[in-house]
């Protein structure tokens, strides 16, 4: 039996004119366009022609873009919003943790607002009563229960809401990104209680973000795009599809941002001294990390030998921004020296985010000393394993004489991320394995 | 609608929550706390039996015990224009309960006028101590009428709340236009004057011209403010009820009237809000 069932709902929200949005009743009336000022100039469809079904006790887990059209999805399954066409029909009571302790009365106790936002979310005052502790409990607002609920921590206010919510026992819980609410421990919770109403043969749907936990928690997973359902089914298959399609998308935005980086640098003429930005220091300089982070982005350089082209390689051989964790990585820098010269380096850098280096190397320091270029060059920088947590990481490349006088100086200029299904913390994620005792097991909650 | 009409029955606890949640936060943190249900009508009495004994005193003249006269009237008005007043914003200021939780809108325009009613209900020991203390002239016979006319009164209240609240979500300058046509209301009501001074007693000389006097009578709160002076004031049986009953019937109407246009905005409260 079908918990959820949706035939071809679409949202359609009505876009007005700036002329619609200042129209008042007066104005309505005198010109007597009531009528016709109420119809909308625009139309926005936040939900489009979407149809599926969840069968009771499965879980359907909803993942999508910011935008996407998810939360109107949950509010049109929740009825707080109808449908503008199609049929949609949820079998059971619903419980929605939309937003949580929604209908809180801040100046009253959090006693108080149990009972009142119990009743509104469909119990009668006999039930209340009898899980009143166990919500208590769930929320541990134990010391707190009995003050106003505006004298709560946003964390407090959360977990109450939550308690109460999840103790309405639904037959179908509608959840929108709400596992944020607490700290750890508290999300564990949130997730058992979860796992509890899966058990119970209860139907759920899930939107999140969190891609693991609809991969490790669901049946099903249904990913929007624009409104629309781009795919529905497996969820490692549709998180698969959805991560591919987040990274191609990303990828064309580090490179449009790659590009104007470069492009602004591009103005800079060849021959300014660079120093007013930083003064002389190779990358090599292991001795100046504080110029480093003061340094901004920006390129300079007496271009005697010049950095043509710097290109990111992935593992398949093509240009890309966006690399996983573990893979492998080259820089492939275009170099031409117009005349000969005798005396260069070539070093790189990799910053994250915060500005900090991860790491940097040049040739020189390598023992490897210049001994000619002449000419269209090249030199590939290559990385068998990327072993950097995810994050977004900053590149420099450069090319200058061993003393520090440089002939084509990149800072900050090329942008990579790094993505990792490890949500590990750091910056370097050495190569390393758990070993354990035979007295201590574990299982495994998700694939790496 | 009717359907939803039926299905508002079931949502009597959670009204009556609401109601309770209402009265209590609102003197929540405030010294006087309850008492000021009881202070407020009273300081409101004390300025207007003030003004128009020591200011205005014509009207007051004819009238003996003018407080008395005036509490009669003025009491239910409050009840009815902070109700009005209030429900006019309820959606919007409740727009967190509409949009994130599935909740019957109308629950919240219907707790306003309840809270309002109570703090109408908690008034009425003041009148009665008024009614005590000036010995007026009271009889059973009249009495048994006052319920009714506070049953027309909260049906047609109901009404006004329903239509402005589901109004003002589209049109906000309602509020606005409301604040100010309360203020006229006041004044259009014989509240501080008696309604012979318009409406022709043989006694007093009519001054007032014919549409004041039309005015005055489709003035729904009219027959309400003379019904209530009639059992609490005026000696005498109580001679308004016709009409009373003729507004009962109107009340009833509206406020289908009311709930119809409600019901009919519904769906787009969780956008507009």
């Amino acid at each position: 039996m079908n918990a959820i069932e949706l035939s071809r709902v679409s949202k359609i929200y009505q876009k007005y004119s700036r002329r619609r949005q200042f129209a008042t009743l007066k104005s309505a009336l005198l010109s007597g366009s009531l009528i016709r000022d109420l119809r909308p100039d625009d139309t926005f469809a936040a939900v489009r022609d979407v149809s599926f079904t969840v069968s009771g006790g499965r879980t359907l887990g909803v993942i999508g873009r910011n935008g996407s059209g998810k939360s109107t999805l949950l509010k049109l399954v929740a009825g707080i919003t109808k449908p503008s066409e199609g049929h949609l029909s949820v079998r059971g009571r619903i419980s929605a943790l939309i937003e949580l302790g929604a209908g809180f009365h801040p100046e009253i106790s959090g006693r108080e607002n149990v009972f009142i936002n119990g009743i509104m979310l469909g119990l009668s005052k006999k039930e209340i009563t009898r899980r009143f502790d166990e919500i208590v409990e769930f929320a541990e607002l134990q010391e707190f229960i009995d003050a106003p609920v505006k004298t709560y921590s946003s964390g407090m206010y959360m977990r109450l809401g939550f308690a109460v919510a999840i103790h309405v026992d639904p037959d179908v819980l509608l959840v929108d990104e709400v596992l944020a609410v607490g700290d750890e421990g508290f999300t564990h919770k949130c997730l058992d209680k979860f796992a509890e109403f899966k058990r119970r043969g209860k139907t759920i749907l899930l939107v999140t973000h969190s891609l693991g936990l609809v991969e490790r928690f669901c049946d099903e997973a249904l990913w929007l795009d624009g409104g629309s359902v781009k795919a529905l089914g497996d969820p490692k298959r549709v998180v698969g599809a959805y991560i591919t399609d987040v990274e191609t998308s990303e990828e064309q935005e580090l490179a449009k941002a790659d590009a104007k980086a470069q492009e602004s640098a591009a103005t800079m003429s060849p021959d300014e001294p660079a120093s007013a930005v930083l003064p002389d220091h190779p990358i090599d300089s292991a001795t100046a990390p504080a110029d480093m982070f003061r340094a901004t982005e920006g390129r300079w350089g007496s271009r005697e030998v010049e950095i043509t082209d710097v290109a990111l390689v992935g593992p398949d051989g093509e240009r890309s921004h966006v690399f996983h964790s573990g893979e492998s990585f080259n820089v492939r820098l275009r170099l031409r020296a117009p005349v000969a010269i005798s005396d260069f380096v070539v070093g790189i850098g990799i910053f994250n985010a915060e500005g900090v280096c991860c790491y940097g190397t040049n040739t020189d320091i390598e023992q490897l000393k210049g001994e000619r270029i002449f000419g269209d060059a090249e030199a590939v920088f290559s990385i068998e394993s990327l072993d950097l947590v995810e994050g977004t990481y900053k590149l420099d490349v450069a090319v200058h004489r061993a003393d520090g006088y440089p002939y084509d100086y990149h800072r900050l200029l090329h942008t990579f991320r790094v993505k990792s299904r490890t949500k590990d913390v750091g910056i370097y994620r050495p190569k390393h394995e758990w070993q354990f005792s035979d007295t201590m097991t574990f299982t495994r909650s998700g694939e790496l | 609608m009717f359907h939803n009409l039926a299905r508002l029955a079931r949502y009597r606890g959670l009204i009556q929550s609401l109601v309770a949640r209402e009265l209590k936060a609102r003197y929540r943190g405030s010294v006087l706390g309850f008492f000021w249900s009881f202070i407020n009508p009273l300081l409101l009495l004390l300025i207007y039996s003030f003004v128009f004994k020591y200011f205005l005193p014509r009207s007051a003249n004819d009238l003996p015990h003018y407080e008395l006269f005036l509490f009669s009237g003025l009491l239910p008005w409050t009840w009815f224009s902070a109700s009005l007043l209030e429900s006019s914003g309820v959606l919007i200021s409740g727009g967190n309960l509409i949009k994130k939780v599935l909740f019957p809108a109308e629950v919240l325009p219907i707790v306003t006028v309840l809270a309002n009613m109570v703090h109408f209900f908690l008034g009425l020991p003041i009148l009665a101590g008024f009614l005590v203390y000036f010995g007026a002239p009271l009889q059973l016979s009249e009495l048994v009428w006052f319920p009714v006319v506070v049953l027309v009164q909260l049906v047609l209240t109901l009404g006004f709340a329903l239509l402005l609240s589901a109004l003002t979500v589209h049109f906000r300058d309602l509020r606005d236009i409301l604040t100010n046509l309360m203020n006229f209301w006041f004044f259009a009501t014989p509240i501080i004057y008696p309604y012979t001074v318009i409406f022709g007693d043989p006694k007093t000389e009519v001054t007032a011209p014919g549409w004041v006097a039309t005015l005055l009578k489709v003035n729904p709160f009219t027959h309400l403010a003379i019904s209530y002076q009639e059992i609490l004031y005026f000696p005498g049986p109580v001679g308004h009820v016709f009409w009373l009953l003729v507004l009962g019937v109107v009340s009833v109407v509206w406020f289908l009237v009311g709930y119809f246009v409600f019901d009919r905005l519904r769906d787009t409260f969780a956008e507009e809000v």
